[in-house]
Parts: structure tokens; C-alpha cells; sequence
């Protein structure tokens, strides 16, 4: 699913061995999508020596934790739709 | 004491970082040599181009956007050909993105993963930046990291903070100070610090 910008999306609150760029601190967090950044091999399998294809798509996220925003950038697997 | 560890209190965890870090990289980088992923030339190589990079070149970037709008919004839609526009090396594939503050919005950079860091344009990136109090404490309470910095932001200036987790690189352009009309591009690129485009303090007040 391809998100717009704007969209109230939820950061999967999944966990996953090995390595990925999720942080645990926003997992679970519900927020909109602020920019959609470009495509960019996934982490995830590149890092065990494979090539990363599919590309995922990258977004920057942000909500408020408290009288601040965080912006923080998740690629399109790791996120779902919160409307 | 058993070798069997057959006693029923419980360790103090058996630690990874225990290994010294240089000792557990140069073990990498013995076994990406040994398996021809990459050569000693190339390790030497990236290494002085890390350390030749500066924030004089990012300060540069700064500067002219203070002096000139119509390369603000070039640097703000596309820092990297703002870069390379000024003779600047803009490094390799990772996008930076740079982030203008104002008078409404404030932005400050963390990576809490790990030290991503716009190192083409700021050189590496100062130890604090990479320790875990900051990475923490930058999304949990950033005005406490600024108040410590010495920034104090008026209760009407969004603080927003930009979490670099993945392939984007954020530069911040901090606001030209007050007091600043007479002076030419190279003297505003001196009030330029490191910690100003990170968005932890702000530029230096001239002399």
C-alpha cells in the first residue's frame, strides 16, 4: 500500500529479529505521513548479503510525544493504515 | 568455582560490548579483506575522505542561503546539487535533506539507531552525538538536551526532531542572528558552528 501524504498511519508494532531500522521506541506509535522520501533497497535483507529488492519506499512519520514532534523515517513495510 | 555453573544465583549479564570496539573492527575488517568484499586501499581511502570533511563546507552552504533566497530554496529542495553548485562535495548516495529553522519551527537531528550524520558536509560527527544519553534523551526530552546546550526556545516555537533511521542525511539551517546585516558571506559562514547545524545551539553571536 502506497501512502499520501497527510494519511494517519500506525508504525507496526511488530518484532523482528535481526537487523532493521525500525526503532523501538516508536513502534505501535499512531502518526501522518509528512514527506514521502524516495526508495531505497531494504535494509533488512542487505544487510545478510542480499541485494535488498524489492526497493521499499520511505516516509518520514511524525507524532507528538508530548509538547514536541518527532519525525522519524520508516520505510513502507513497517506501517499501516490508521484511518 | 564449578565449570559447570551449576549455582543457582543469577550472572551479571555477559556483556557484548565487553569487546573492545577497535579490536572487534579490525576483526571485520580483516574478514571483508579475507573474503575480497573490500581492500585495505579502499578502507585507507574512505577513511581520509571522512576526515578531510568539515562543517566549513556545510557552514558554506549555510552562509550563502542566508545572503541569497533564491539558493535557500534550491538548498531546501535539493541540498545536494546546492552542494555541488558551490564547488562542494556532496559524498556518496545517502540524500540529505536539508531543514530550514524560523522563527515558528526549531528542528534539532538525532540518530537514535546508531550516528547517521550528513558527514559529507559536517565531517564526523562529535562524540556526544553518538553516545546513548543523547539518542535517547533527544526524543524523549529534547528541550532538557537544548536547555543544556544553552538554547532556550520561547513556548510558541515548535520543536520538532528529526529521527535520521535510515537512507535521508538532515542538515539544519539555523536562523541568520540579529546584528548580521554588514557582514559578507565568508564572515557569516564563520559564525556557522558544527552544534548549530545539528540544531542543538545556535550560531555564533559576532565579535
Amino acid at each position: 500500500m502506497t501512502y499520501r501524504v497527510g494519511q494517519r498511519v500506525r508504525i507496526a508494532a511488530r518484532p523482528h529479529e535481526g537487523h532493521h531500522r525500525t526503532p523501538a521506541y516508536c513502534k505501535g506509535k499512531t502518526g501522518r505521513i509528512e514527506r514521502i522520501h524516495a526508495s531505497f533497497p531494504n535494509p533488512e535483507t542487505r544487510a545478510y548479503g542480499e541485494d535488498g529488492l524489492p526497493e521499499q519506499r520511505l516516509y518520514s512519520v511524525g507524532f507528538n510525544p508530548g509538547d514536541f514532534r518527532v519525525s522519524v523515517d520508516i520505510y513502507e513495510h513497517w506501517l499501516e493504515d490508521a484511518e | 568455582m564449578s565449570e559447570h555453573h551449576d549455582h543457582d544465583h543469577p550472572h551479571e549479564p555477559i556483556a557484548g560490548d565487553g569487546v573492545p570496539a577497535a579490536a572487534r573492527a579490525q576483526a571485520l575488517e580483516e574478514l571483508l579483506v579475507e573474503k575480497g568484499i573490500v581492500s585495505r586501499t579502499e578502507v585507507r581511502e574512505e577513511i581520509d575522505w571522512l576526515v578531510s570533511r568539515s562543517p566549513a563546507d556545510g557552514a558554506r552552504l549555510v552562509a550563502r542561503a542566508w545572503v541569497d533566497p533564491e539558493f535557500k530554496q534550491r538548498l531546501l529542495a535539493d541540498a545536494r546539487e546546492a552542494a555541488l553548485e558551490l564547488g562542494l562535495d556532496p559524498g556518496p548516495s545517502p540524500v540529505v535533506l536539508a531543514v530550514e529553522n524560523t522563527e515558528a519551527v526549531h528542528h534539532m537531528v538525532v540518530c537514535t539507531l546508531c550516528s547517521c550524520y550528513p558527514r559529507a558536509l559536517l565531517g564526523p560527527p562529535p562524540d556526544w552525538y553518538k553516545s546513548l544519553p543523547y539518542r535517547s534523551r533527544a526524543v524523549s526530552d529534547p528541550r532538557g538536551v537544548l536547555t543544556e546546550f544553552g538554547v532556550e526556545l520561547d513556548e510558541d516555537v515548535e520543536l520538532r526532531v528529526l529521527d535520521s533511521t535510515a537512507n535521508i542525511r538532515y542538515l539544519v539551517v539555523p536562523r541568520r542572528p540579529s546584528g548580521t546585516e554588514e557582514l559578507d558571506e565568508e564572515e557569516l559562514a564563520a559564525l556557522v558552528t558544527r552544534d548549530s547545524m545539528i540544531g542543538v545551539s545556535r550560531p555564533a553571536v559576532p565579535a
